[in-house]
């Protein structure tokens, strides 16, 4: 059986899941418009968290977080639910297939079959959707694939059941109902707050604007503190978790400036065209980082291509962010 | 960043294109599919020769008796003793005694059937691995 269902790739899988869901029932919205909603651009250096021993960097805020907001803002009545036997998971997601209705499911990328082996890490916060079921095989729309893929049973089961840090426990999701006319700008209006106020104002070092800055006092002092090689290996984790698949490019940053243009248009603000704008200029200054950082990484960089110098871009990342959000804020207050 | 400007730099991709956000020639945003960059392809590379650099160690272990096919088994699908554990239901002390040699080749088949469904191993494959093969990751 399968549920004829629009496949389209997108650069990150829990906006591009919802994005994708949503268009299946006639509500029309944008993977950038997903994210704006649902507050997705974040900033947190978390070393106290560590992730293949390294500290953790977050550009985006916590799994699952997106979509929650989004469909509350957009008033979609979206069902949930986990399992603890993986039997009766599959029933349950066999059974809505049955019922013609494509499912999300939330995934622990190492047992998809279809990822190629360098792309399987043991990471629990993959989402995909299933779509239909042919020869024992499920048809999953992935949002990270160009195409859908197939997925046998068996891997989708322990993918359902991976284990380790936030473990899926078979949860999976789908549409009960949207809208018919949905409050985008409201919803758009909302989203923008939240992401100012937590960039701006969340409590402690670590998180937001306050974090860029913190993210910079750390990277100037790991030469000094660590071997080269250790730094080497933190500071290529902070590129990755900025850069890997499914952020769209600069942390975000680029995805982020895209619903904004969108919001521009909606919430009928010419100024929020220049803000965004202004938030591309972040990305590429994001992405001056990671090229400067990948030649340290690599022994290829120039004499002026330093720690020090890594820190100065993050001090003037965290400016330039945080007088946006202010300015931003001003805008949908 | 400009549509133009979008970079294709292949590297772990393979041709797998990934989406990226640029701003095309009248500065609106549009999705542009990306083979890779290689700042990014450079942190990639870092963090599988960590990876495999373990691989090769373990192995090393495996061989010299140090430690039992276990270890090198972990090293392979990038698990800790703590994964594991939670994978097999065990506490991870037991996992951890595993990891020696002598307690290994006296588990029962019970036990090593337990390890063999985690990695997708006959238990052959399980007791005596093929310590080479370190290039699996890089292949289709």
């Amino acid at each position: 059986m399968e549920i004829p269902f629009t496949h389209r790739q997108s650069a990150h899988c829990e906006t591009g899941v919802l994005s994708n869901l949503l268009g299946h029932y006639g509500l029309n919205v944008s993977e950038a418009m997903v994210f704006g909603i649902g507050s997705g651009l974040f900033f947190g250096y978390l070393p106290f968290i560590r992730l293949n021993r390294l500290p953790l960097t977050a550009f985006r805020v916590r799994t699952g977080r997106i979509m929650q907001r989004a469909v509350q803002r957009l008033g979609v009545a979206l069902a949930r639910e986990k399992f603890r036997s993986p039997a009766r998971a599959m029933a349950a997601l066999d059974r809505k297939l049955g019922d013609a209705v494509p499912v999300g499911c939330r995934t622990g990328a190492y047992w998809l079959s279809y990822f190629p082996k360098r792309y399987r890490f043991h990471f629990n916060m993959h989402n995909l959707v299933v779509f239909g079921k042919r020869n024992g095989s499920y048809l999953i729309s992935d949002p990270v694939f160009p195409e859908p893929m197939r997925c046998p049973h068996e891997d989708l089961t322990k993918a359902r059941f991976a284990r380790g840090p936030m473990p899926p426990k078979g949860r999976m999701y789908y549409v009960r109902e949207v809208p018919g006319r949905p409050d985008l700008a409201g919803a758009a209006r909302q989203g923008i707050r939240e992401v100012c106020r937590t960039m701006l104002k969340a409590p402690g070092p670590f998180l937001g604007a306050k974090g860029i800055r913190y993210l910079a006092k750390n990277v100037e002092a790991w030469p000094r503190k660590m071997e080269a090689r250790e730094a080497a290996l933190r500071l290529g984790q902070v590129i990755r978790m900025q850069e890997e698949i499914g952020t769209g490019g600069g942390g975000f940053r680029f995805i982020y400036a895209a619903f904004l243009q969108e919001a521009a248009g909606l919430l009928n603000d010419d100024r929020l065209e220049g803000l965004s704008d202004r938030m591309t200029q972040a990305g590429d200054l994001w992405r001056e980082f990671a090229l400067i950082g990948s030649r340290i990484c690599k022994q290829r960089a120039g004499a002026t291509e330093t720690y020090a110098a890594l820190a100065a871009i993050l001090r003037e990342c965290a400016d330039r962010e945080a007088r946006l959000y202010q300015d931003l804020l001003e805008r949908v207050k | 960043m400009r549509e133009s400007d979008v970079p294709q730099d292949e590297g772990l991709n393979r041709g797998l294109k990934e989406i990226a956000y640029a701003l095309d020639q009248k500065g609106r945003y549009v999705v542009v599919p990306s083979l890779g960059w290689e700042p990014k392809n450079i942190a990639n590379d870092q963090a599988w020769e960590v990876i495999v650099e373990d691989i090769r160690t373990q192995a090393h272990r495996v061989r010299t008796g140090e430690r039992s096919p276990l270890a090198y088994h972990l090293a392979r699908n990038l698990m800790t003793v703590g994964l594991a554990a939670s994978y097999v239901r065990l506490p991870r002390w037991r996992v951890k005694r595993h990891l020696k040699p002598a307690v290994f080749s006296r588990l029962k088949p019970e036990m090593l059937q337990r390890y063999a469904n985690l990695f997708g191993l006959t238990l052959a494959e399980l007791k005596q691995p093929v310590l080479a093969d370190v290039g699996f990751w890089d292949q289709e």
